[in-house]
């Protein structure tokens, strides 16, 4: 678990594959308010509070893991292995960096 | 003057094709959901305004959507398809056993019977009820808990509910079908099941006799005539004159008997149609000629329909949910071709033309006749 509380109420921006965007009627980055630590599952979990329409679109609705072909980068570090809980970059906790989510690369 | 909506699920969006009673000039609109498998999209017969479609993706799972008007707009409804309890385990290809994994949803049925209630033919096979239009799905799970299931394996498309059929009067009894499974019927609403497979006869298990592993590919009834069930096997036409309870063979003359899909005349029950498919490996058309058949006599005896249609160099296939029939007067057909064409007669399948040509793989045909 994380060790690194964030204030409450962090904003972190989050963007969004185009599909997921287009399906909820979203811009391209949104904002998600996040209590306690901010970590993957805990901006997901704020994110799909306030679109349900993504639940299970990111990851899976009951086990919670991330579907096999969808990416989380951040800082230009591709952060999709990390443990869900383990904290996102300060620049995201800052909001000076989104938290990336997108469709993995498919196809010839 | 009514009119006519055809509501088309593709490998790359949804199409809504529309006409009036006529059916010569169509509009076509779409697609909806550009870019994504859209396996199935069905409208309410108690309100033609509600449609669902079924949205699914390796990348971003299942995606259920509603509209209220007719498919100008849709809302995202629940997507929660968590079977009951522990799903337990099926055979898998090579005769191991696998635990149940939902993937995607197949097929939507809207009730007949009632305007929020939905059903979901769901892969691995389970069967969804919604009663508050797809706002909630519960699993109505003596389906897959039969003492049956463990036998139970996909075929080459996977382990998918397909086909679901309600009784036109009792809301009590339903038919579904399953690939690799077979046929079943529940006359208490989803509670308990019974395989609906005595007769038919499939080269590819050992036990030609098995209570289920037989792959069906479609159902089809007529509402006059609710004990009269059609089938197309995997390879075979089958007609049951007992709600299921045993099947006699009608393929007759028959260029092939293997397909995918069945339908049911609008207004003469004992003329249905199919698409003859050459082989399980092939899956083109014999002789590179798309042809329906039509038996006016509930199968055995066979009528190609051939105007309008590719009598050539067509080497496209017809999946199990790309045919439909609307209720006009005169009776329309369409048939929705992996090749991306679209072709309607409005004749009863006397004469065709394409109605669009150009769309992805069609892998579902519905057809809405409005008031």
């Amino acid at each position: 678990m994380s060790s690194t509380a964030a204030p409450s109420g962090t904003v972190v921006r989050v963007v969004l594959p185009a599909p997921l965007r287009a399906m909820v009627g979203l811009d391209k980055e949104v904002q998600v308010v996040v209590d306690g630590a901010v970590t993957q599952r805990s901006v997901l979990d704020a994110l799909e509070g306030a679109h349900p329409a993504l639940l299970g679109t990111i990851r899976d609705r009951t086990t919670k893991r991330r579907r096999a072909f969808i990416r989380f980068f951040a800082c230009e570090e591709d952060l999709s292995h990390d443990d869900p809980d383990t904290d996102l970059p300060l620049a995201v906790v800052q909001g000076r960096e989104p938290l990336i989510v997108l469709g993995a690369m498919a196809g010839g | 003057m009514s009119g006519t909506r055809v509501l088309v699920g593709t490998r790359k969006g949804a199409f809504i094709l529309s006409s009036d009673e006529d059916r010569t000039q169509w509009t076509v609109d779409g697609p909806h959901f550009p870019g994504a498998e859209i396996y199935h999209v069905k409208g309410s017969p108690l309100d033609p305004q509600r449609l669902y479609a079924s949205q699914s993706s390796g990348w971003f799972g299942q995606v259920v959507h509603r509209s209220d008007d007719g498919g100008s707009t849709w809302d995202v409804v629940d997507n929660d398809f968590t079977y009951d309890g522990v799903p337990g385990e099926h055979q898998w290809y090579d005769g191991s056993l696998r635990p149940w994994e939902f993937t995607r949803v197949w097929h939507l049925e809207p009730s007949i019977h009632d305007l929020d209630t939905v059903y979901a033919g769901v892969e691995d096979a389970a069967l969804f009820k919604s009663t508050d239009g797809a706002r909630s799905w519960t699993e109505l799970s003596g389906l897959r808990r039969h003492d049956t299931g463990p036998q139970w394996q996909p075929g080459a498309g996977g382990m998918c509910l397909h086909t679901i059929l309600e009784h036109p009067t009792d809301p009590q009894r339903l038919f579904v079908a399953i690939s690799a499974a077979g046929a079943f019927r529940t006359d208490d609403g989803g509670e308990t099941w019974l395989p609906i497979n005595k007769g038919l006869r499939s080269g590819e298990i050992p036990d030609e006799d098995s209570e289920v592993g037989h792959c069906v590919h479609h159902l089809d009834l007529h509402p006059s005539s609710p004990d009269v069930l059609y089938m197309q096997k995997h390879w075979d036409v089958m007609r049951s004159t007992d709600a299921g309870d045993s099947w006699h063979e009608v393929s007759g003359n028959l260029p092939s008997d293997f397909g995918f899909v069945i339908s049911v005349h609008a207004h003469e029950p004992e003329t249905i149609y199919v698409v003859p498919i050459e082989s399980d490996v092939l899956h083109v058309p014999p002789e590179g000629k798309l042809r329906v058949y039509r038996s006016r006599t509930g199968g055995e005896e066979w009528e190609a329909l051939t105007d309008g249609l590719p009598q050539e160099n067509c080497y496209v296939n017809v999946l199990r949910d790309a045919m439909a029939v609307d209720s006009h007067e005169s009776c329309g057909l369409y048939v929705g071709t992996t090749g991306g064409q679209v072709y309607a007669s409005n004749d009863s399948g006397d004469s065709w033309t394409a109605i669009v040509r150009d769309l992805p793989a069609v892998l579902s045909v519905e057809v809405q006749t409005l008031p």
